[in-house]
């Protein structure tokens, strides 16, 4: 136990730190003087000298002079009742300064959520999934909060757990929401069922009588976790008119606000977030976190108070890629045609509803993948269970999926006996096309070129670990170990190892869907500093590491004709700008950007008319441009300087934009036209098995893509490539893994493994830019089709080196060597 | 109890620091210096890598106590660390080793991410060479990378794209699929080892292949 030090349980003596109070400042978004240039340039992030020097503020590092640390207590148990709660012991730990519980909470609203308010604050009398939040500490010192926490007393009594489709529906089951009242309630079949969509459309059972081969398989697909590396964290200041500041990382700062202020009793506008750096995301900040616990603590103490999770934290503080059991079949003629396809989707959703539906939505209008069928009977659903939330996360539905059905390609081309990637052409969608919704794709859809160009890649090179030099003195003999799979272990030279190639190509959607109202708010202030027009951008838009700050200077650098642009902090003074999700924020806040830089060029060239507008015929003619700190015609010639235009006036304008809109699924044929735009990647992985371990190393994983149209080259190939590593992890690493009792066994990265740079390989990417009309100019959403594809590619070359079925990832060495 | 030691070459005292707290909860909460990042603190991420009397380490595991009176190299100073490593080294302009005399240095190559370079230059070349080749993207794995990925580049001008991974095998990224880190860490080498081949050097603009 301590002795003498003044840190947990010691003399509750404050810190002393000579460091000054960091919040958020305009230096958070970054202004890098070497940041220039319109879209279509590799322009370097505004924030990357921050980033490199160590001096960007993450929502885990701020500091606040009298600050106070919180601390979570959360459930051992997945399912159990609570009978009693004593906060005596905790509460007399020397430097704890308050203890709050479900009794603490000061209205009647207890729970939130993104669509259903099914998630408690904090757990009253039950508790649904192991790591629920119980109660809260705010203590002086971290570990002082953590011990507190660890001295709250609990009697639990364990309930029957619920963990999947057998245990959920079994007669007598728990029921998660025995009373709920959201809108699925009345249509689902069980009300351990959240949501359940179908989709109908054409006659499978005529269709499967021309089917000259019948291909079914069942599938599983493990629980991702988003793995971001900036844990989840931020800092609640209690402000003097009662209300609260919360600087913090989340994907969607409106939505946090829209949930937090009912449980915290506050109008909205006493709320104010402000967006900190954010280490990543991925979908699994989408849901709220700590954003309630800190400020209910802050408003209780009247303390600034700072939470950061610890890993093992981060691990029960968000949800997860749903866990999936997919059921297909898929009919096909002697020629290579598919005839049908039907399939059942099985998401495991957890204990609390998250964005389920939503993913249930994208599972079923997304499970046939990139092809062209007429006949498909789908149905999609997620169940309530005792295991982890499960939620947003790159791919959003449309992973789990794209393991199947491309699984199931492969395995119908070879019935039929065709390359795996001549038969997927031959059924690839293309403009035109029906989707299993009845949606018409209306922008190119080049899929069967993308899988031409992974194709035609060169292989590389066989054997890539022997050395041209023979014998050497570790005894390795002309072997580069590090090349073999098993690495430094040294567990082959070459021996017992074979290489296979496989392909995958998958289709994802961009924006929200089925007619959610997604909209983005720009404001752009245009005025001169310093002799130079200068353009100030404030959105609420929520930079995660994707590069959304450097597309939108881009954006308003091009269609203002400026230099200099300066990025306002994210935050709620603005109107909301949706989520950094889906693929979104380049199409949708760019979107609002563009189209306020066009509200404020207007002023400029009223302002130009009526100033010059008589000294130059030029100013009554259409067309005319900002570019280069000047007005100009459109053919280019120069009729004023930005500056003098603008004189001492100020422009400012702001406005909402919206994407065309959406439909709903119909409720039982699943017809609608419910995306806004598609995103199609193809992958071709290289992969190395060593089938005496069942070790796997990844040669090379290529990617072909169509962007639509890159604003910003290198940062495109880095979505491509990260996500593509993503994929690859679900693919042989990444799973979290929970026992019959719905435990989480693996919450580390001691034994969530995510790839590391020895587990990568190459990931050449070719960029096509077919241009969709429909979008701000021409782009499209970039960040998640790669996630869908590589993963079944690397699945897919295993299968062809092993000769192995493997029906369910990720795939484990007991897979290969038939020792599970 | 009270932990001095040198942090980025000056000299650091904490006090009221208990037993248990780590290296990098001194460095990040009581000394003001949060760049090193707090990703797992169990040593499995790399994201609070730092140089211990130069041999790089998580700092999570590193008992504060541990750390006195030894140097202590982070993020922040990175920079001037190269700065000071480079006037240090033998040859005309503190030119690495191996540089035949009177050569200059290759300079950044023109274009873009020269403009950059030459802007930047209080930057440590990895620090630019991250920037330029698009390796930074949330950024929270970046303070470790640059850490050890300088380190290599100390010990191994001109490291071999296996050497690299091996290097940096202990540092998690989980935006960017490592190529651009790769990347990075090849121009680096290429702008700052003379000898490199003119390939290599070529490839200083930052461009991806693809």
């Amino acid at each position: 136990m301590l002795t003498g030090g003044s840190g947990p349980a010691g003399g509750g003596q404050t810190p002393v730190r000579t460091a000054p109070v960091r919040v958020p400042t305009r230096l958070t978004q970054g202004s890098d003087p070497a940041a220039r240039g319109g879209i279509g340039e590799s322009t370097p992030r505004p924030d990357g000298t921050l980033k490199v020097t160590g001096e960007f503020a993450y929502s885990s590092d701020l500091w606040h002079e009298d600050m106070l640390w919180g601390a979570t207590l959360r459930s051992p148990h997945a399912h159990a009742g609570i009978r009693s709660l004593d906060i005596a012991e905790a509460l007399r730990v020397p430097g704890v300064h308050a203890v709050l519980t479900h009794d603490d909470l000061p209205t009647p609203v207890t729970t939130y959520g993104l669509e259903i308010s099914d998630t408690p604050v904090l757990a009253r009398d039950r508790v649904r999934h192991h790591g629920e939040p119980v109660a809260l500490v705010a203590a002086d010192h971290p570990e002082t909060a953590r011990r507190a926490a660890a001295r709250i007393r609990v009697e639990y009594a364990a309930l029957p757990v619920v963990h999947d489709e057998a245990s959920a529906l079994a007669p007598g089951a728990p029921l998660l929401h025995p009373d709920r009242t959201d809108h699925y309630a009345r249509r689902v079949p069980h009300p351990n069922i959240l949501h359940r969509q179908p989709v109908l459309r054409g006659d499978v059972a005529a269709a499967r009588a021309r089917a000259d081969v019948i291909v079914t398989g069942e599938y599983r697909i493990g629980m991702q976790d988003q793995a971001f590396l900036g844990p989840e964290s931020g800092l609640a200041v209690p402000a003097a008119d009662g209300g609260v500041d919360l600087y913090l990382a989340t994907q969607w700062l409106h939505a946090d606000l829209r949930q937090m202020a009912p449980v915290l009793g506050l109008p909205e506008d006493r709320i104010r977030l402000t967006l900190s750096g954010v280490g990543g995301a991925f979908g699994g900040r989408e849901d709220l976190s700590m954003q309630i616990h800190a400020c209910l603590l802050a408003l209780h103490t009247g303390r600034p108070v700072k939470m950061v999770y610890h890993r093992e934290e981060s691990f029960f503080g968000h949800v997860h890629r749903h866990p999936a059991r997919l059921r297909y079949e898929h009919g096909a003629t002697r020629d290579g045609r598919l005839t049908h396809m039907t399939c059942r989707i099985v998401l495991d959703g957890g204990a609390y509803a998250s964005t389920s539906a939503a993913v249930v939505g994208n599972a079923a209008s997304l499970s046939l993948g990139p092809y062209a069928v007429d006949n498909v009977e789908i149905e999609a659903l997620a169940l309530y269970t005792n295991n982890p939330p499960c939620g947003a996360m790159r791919g959003f539905g449309a992973v789990q999926a794209c393991f199947a059905y491309e699984a199931q390609m492969d395995r119908v081309a070879a019935a039929l006996g065709l390359h795996p990637v001549e038969f997927r052409q031959r059924n690839a969608l293309s403009r035109g096309a029906l989707m299993p919704t009845g949606q018409r794709v209306d922008a190119p859809a080049p899929v069967a070129e993308l899988l031409r160009r992974v194709r035609d890649r060169p292989l590389p090179p066989e054997r890539p670990w022997q050395t041209a030099s023979g014998g050497g003195e570790d005894g390795t003999g002309g072997v580069d170990l590090r090349e073999l799979p098993g690495g430094v272990s040294n567990t082959t030279h070459g021996e017992g190892v074979v290489r296979g190639v496989g392909y995958a190509v998958g289709i994802k959607n961009v924006g929200f869907s089925e007619g959610f109202d997604d909209y983005s708010t720009a404001r752009v202030r245009l005025e001169v500093a310093g002799g130079e027009p200068v353009a100030v951008v404030h959105t609420a838009m929520a930079e995660v590491g994707q590069g959304g700050v450097t597309v939108h200077a881009q954006i308003a650098r091009t269609e203002l004709g400026v230099t200099q642009v300066a990025l306002h902090p994210a935050d709620t003074r603005v109107g909301s700008a949706g989520s950094t999700s889906a693929s979104r924020q380049t199409y949708v806040t760019g979107g609002a950007i563009r189209h306020v830089c066009g509200l404020v060029r207007e002023r400029v060239l009223e302002l130009g008319r009526e100033r010059f507008g008589a000294a130059h015929p030029g100013w009554a003619g259409d067309g005319l441009r900002l570019a280069g700190g000047k007005v100009v015609t459109a053919g280019g010639e120069v009729l004023a300087a930005l500056a003098d235009v603008l004189g001492g006036e100020a422009i400012e304008r702001e406005s909402e934009w919206r994407h065309r809109p959406t439909r709903p699924f119909d409720p039982h044929t699943g017809q609608g036209d419910g995306h806004v735009q598609y995103s199609f990647a193809a992958h071709r992985a290289v992969v190395e098995v060593d089938t005496e371990l069942g070790l796997v190393k990844l040669v090379e994983l290529a990617c072909a893509q169509d962007v639509g149209r890159a604003l910003n080259p290198l940062s495109v190939t880095g979505q491509i490539q990260g996500g593509t590593v993503q994929g690859m992890g679900l693919a042989v690493m990444e799973e979290i893994r929970t026992d019959a009792q719905g435990l989480v066994r693996n919450p580390s990265f001691t034994d969530y493994l995510i790839p590391t740079v020895l587990d990568t390989p190459a990931i050449p990417v070719e960029m096509l830019e077919l241009a969709d009309e429909h979008a701000p100019y021409g782009l499209r959403g970039v960040g998640e089709a790669p996630t869908l594809s590589a993963g079944p590619a690397v699945v897919a070359a295993i299968r062809q080196a092993t000769g192995l079925a493997l029906h369910r990832v990720p795939v484990r060495p007991e897979h290969l060597t038939g020792t599970d | 109890m009270r932990v001095s030691f040198t942090v980025n070459g000056r000299p650091q005292r904490a006090d009221n620091v208990w037993e248990g707290e780590s290296l990098l909860h001194v460095l990040r909460e009581r000394l003001g210096l949060p760049g090193s990042k707090n990703a797992c603190e169990q040593g499995e991420c790399g994201s609070c890598t730092v140089r211990l009397d130069g041999v790089p380490v998580c700092a999570c595991l590193v008992a504060a106590g541990q750390a006195e009176g030894r140097e202590v190299l982070t993020v922040e100073g990175l920079a001037e660390y190269a700065r000071q490593r480079d006037r240090a080294r033998p040859g005309p302009g503190g030119q690495p080793p191996g540089t035949a005399p009177g050569q200059a240095p290759e300079e950044a190559p023109a274009g873009e991410a020269g403009e950059a370079s030459g802007e930047a230059s209080a930057l440590a070349p990895v620090q630019q060479a991250f920037l330029d080749a698009g390796a930074v993207q949330c950024g929270f794995c970046t303070p470790g990378l640059l850490v050890a990925a300088d380190e290599l580049l100390e010990r191994n001008p001109q490291p071999a794209d296996a050497d690299i991974r091996e290097a940096l095998a202990g540092n998690l990224c989980r935006c960017t699929g490592y190529e651009t880190i790769l990347d990075a860490v090849r121009l680096a080498a290429a702008r700052t080892t003379p000898a490199a081949a003119p390939a290599a050097a070529g490839d200083g603009t930052g461009e991806r292949p693809c």
